[in-house]
């Protein structure tokens, strides 16, 4: 189930300046941009999409994309206020993706990887069947090819568009990683903003080693939806990468610029 | 005892009342309305199946849920023979919205995981109404684990809104606690049988929810949130839930069509809270025939068949490339 609570990070609006939702001021946007959108004031992460990511981690020109033209037929014909074949068109227009997931064969600092990122901006980065096969698809690739496997999370959940299908992603993926496990493979998870819902509770939290980007929103359940079922205030801070790292359930929090150079040297101890 | 009632099962109790002011009157005056009585049990029987056979996926969401439902203590207290209740993830509590132990099912031993929503007041608050929290997802690991260890095959209960919402269970790793029991339950080395018996939502189902042999009751439902989370995102409010219900396909012939739920488990006439009885005995019997097949499978080929399973569930297409 897609998490749409407390979503401070936006886009990146069009424009020269830009608003930091971080520090409030208003910054160069094409500073931001080649600071690998991140605040150069206050290092405030912007969101950024499937490619973006996949370009600013992986050696030039090394990326070789795993089936990039899947999508999704509206298996359940779904429509709510809208018709989900509408909301496929326009998150298709928005983002130049046919789903919320790319997955391929890459090389980082010149090791050989299976890289998967997902993309929070088609339909809040939603698990259907399109992203678990394309995350099932590159486990499978990275366990036949016994390679170290990197997953950028970025999801709101299951899609609820596909109902059950989506759910049965989240098994369909950890039975994946499970196998890839037993083969001995290495598994990163990188939390990026937001890494949430089934996505968390699924392929997102079986990383041998868990990185989470700073500020990034980790939670399962929505923070509206607690709020109303506790009926109190949640506390500062309560589902950041912050406090999942001071739960224990992240290794390390690393920023966006050391990110290439993190997974290099953790590849390097685990080959 | 007065049985709770649903809007639609309304009309069956003004007749259930007209047969019981009948029978009292038999006695009372010592007079024969058995041939009256009988032409109205007729008319009922009709009713409750012309009802049932009209139910909307709203309507079934709310027989899933209906207050007199029976629930995995009672399948067990009904067909688990010699139970021993096992307590405790030995990490921080025990957590009653889950229920786990060794027990014989048909003279095969077992072991049971099951979620449990409690009856009363007091039992719901002790059961978190059902909604487990990372504790129950552990405990239910630890003995699949020692299932494995000893060659039981697994039985589990499925019938939940989701995992706890709440701050603690996020703390403690809730959604770590599901993704370890998909991926520890993809590879666990028996035989899983699991039947959705009431509600089957979201990851808290999932938790426990991978299977060999899937089932359903009739009447039950399986979806990836409730139908009011569904409505409140996507419409904007729980007012909507009868119409996300409709969309999200969630009923068990739907199930079964995608390749998720191997076999829907017929319901007694008006669902399980009519004839508990009738329901655990027909349960019980599904439950053993999928244990004897199971068992003659060999552990790599039962494991390769589970992945399969879980493998291709889901619908996409290629892109027409431009």
């Amino acid at each position: 189930m897609a998490i749409n609570g407390r979503t401070k990070k936006k886009d990146i609006p069009e424009g020269l300046w830009l608003r930091c939702p971080g520090c409030e001021e208003m910054v160069f946007r094409k500073r931001v941009e080649e600071n690998l959108h991140v605040c150069p004031e206050c290092a405030y992460h912007f969101r950024v999409g499937a490619r973006q990511r996949v370009a600013m981690l992986v050696d030039t020109d090394s990326f070789e994309e795993y089936l990039p033209n899947l999508m999704s037929p509206d298996p359940l014909g779904f429509g709510d206020r809208k018709s989900y074949i509408e909301r496929l068109a326009d998150a298709q227009r928005q983002t130049n993706l046919y789903d919320a997931a790319v997955v391929g064969r890459a090389y980082i600092r010149g090791r050989p990887v299976v890289l998967g990122a997902m993309d929070a901006n088609f339909i809040m980065g939603s698990m259907g069947s399109v992203v678990g096969e394309k995350i099932t698809a590159a486990i499978e690739r990275a366990t036949e090819l016994g390679l170290p496997l990197v997953i950028c999370c970025a999801s709101g959940g299951a899609r609820m568009m596909e109902g059950i299908l989506s759910l049965a992603q989240m098994a369909k993926t950890s039975a994946a990683l499970a196998r890839f496990d037993q083969a001995g493979g290495l598994y990163i998870a990188v939390m990026t903003h937001p890494t949430t819902a089934g996505v968390l509770a699924s392929f997102g939290s079986l990383g041998d080693i868990i990185l989470a980007e700073p500020g990034a929103m980790i939670g399962f359940t929505g923070p509206r939806v607690i709020r109303q079922t506790m009926k109190q205030d949640l506390p500062e801070g309560f589902q950041t990468a912050e406090f999942m790292f001071e739960h224990g359930f992240v290794d390390r929090i690393v920023a966006r610029r050391d990110l290439r150079s993190e997974i290099a040297s953790l590849v390097d101890y685990c080959d | 005892m007065a049985r709770a009632c649903l809007e639609f099962e309304k009309p069956f109790a003004k007749f259930e009342e007209q047969i019981r002011q009948l029978e009292r009157d038999q006695r009372s005056r010592n007079v024969d309305h058995s041939a009256e009585i009988r032409s109205i049990r007729h008319s009922l029987v009709a009713m409750i199946r012309n009802t049932y056979d009209a139910l909307t996926p709203w309507e079934i969401v709310q027989v899933a849920r209906h207050p007199d439902r029976p629930q995995t203590a009672d399948y067990v207290a009904a067909f688990v023979k010699d139970f021993k209740e096992l307590h405790g993830d030995r990490l921080f509590r025990d957590d009653q919205a889950v229920i786990c132990g060794f027990g014989r099912i048909g003279g095969e031993k077992v072991a049971i995981v099951g979620h449990q929503k409690g009856r009363d007041t007091r039992e719901k608050v002790a059961c978190f109404f059902g909604c487990a929290h990372p504790e129950g997802y552990r405990k239910a690991l630890r003995v699949m684990r020692l299932a494995e260890k000893f060659g039981l095959p697994v039985v589990t209960f499925i019938d939940t809104q989701g995992a706890y919402p709440g701050i603690g269970a996020e703390e403690r790793g809730i959604a770590d606690s599901i993704a370890v029991n998909l991926r520890e339950m993809a590879l666990l080395k028996v035989p899983i049988v699991g039947t959705v018996i009431g509600e089957g939502a979201s990851g808290g189902y999932l938790g426990i929810g991978i299977a060999d042999r899937l089932l359903m009751l009739q009447y039950a439902y399986c979806s990836v949130i409730t139908p009011e989370g569904c409505a409140a995102i996507l419409w904007r409010t729980a007012e909507k839930a009868p119409d996300a219900a409709e969309a999200l396909h969630l009923t068990a012939a739907h199930l079964e069509a995608c390749g998720v739920v191997d076999e829907i488990v017929p319901e007694p006439l008006g669902a399980a809270h009519r004839s508990p009885r009738e329901m655990a005995t027909t349960l019980e019997r599904r439950i053993g025939r999928r244990l004897r097949e199971l068992k003659r499978i060999p552990t790599d080929e039962l494991l390769q068949q589970r992945y399969q399973k879980l493998r291709c569930v889901g619908v996409v297409v290629e892109a027409d490339k431009h």
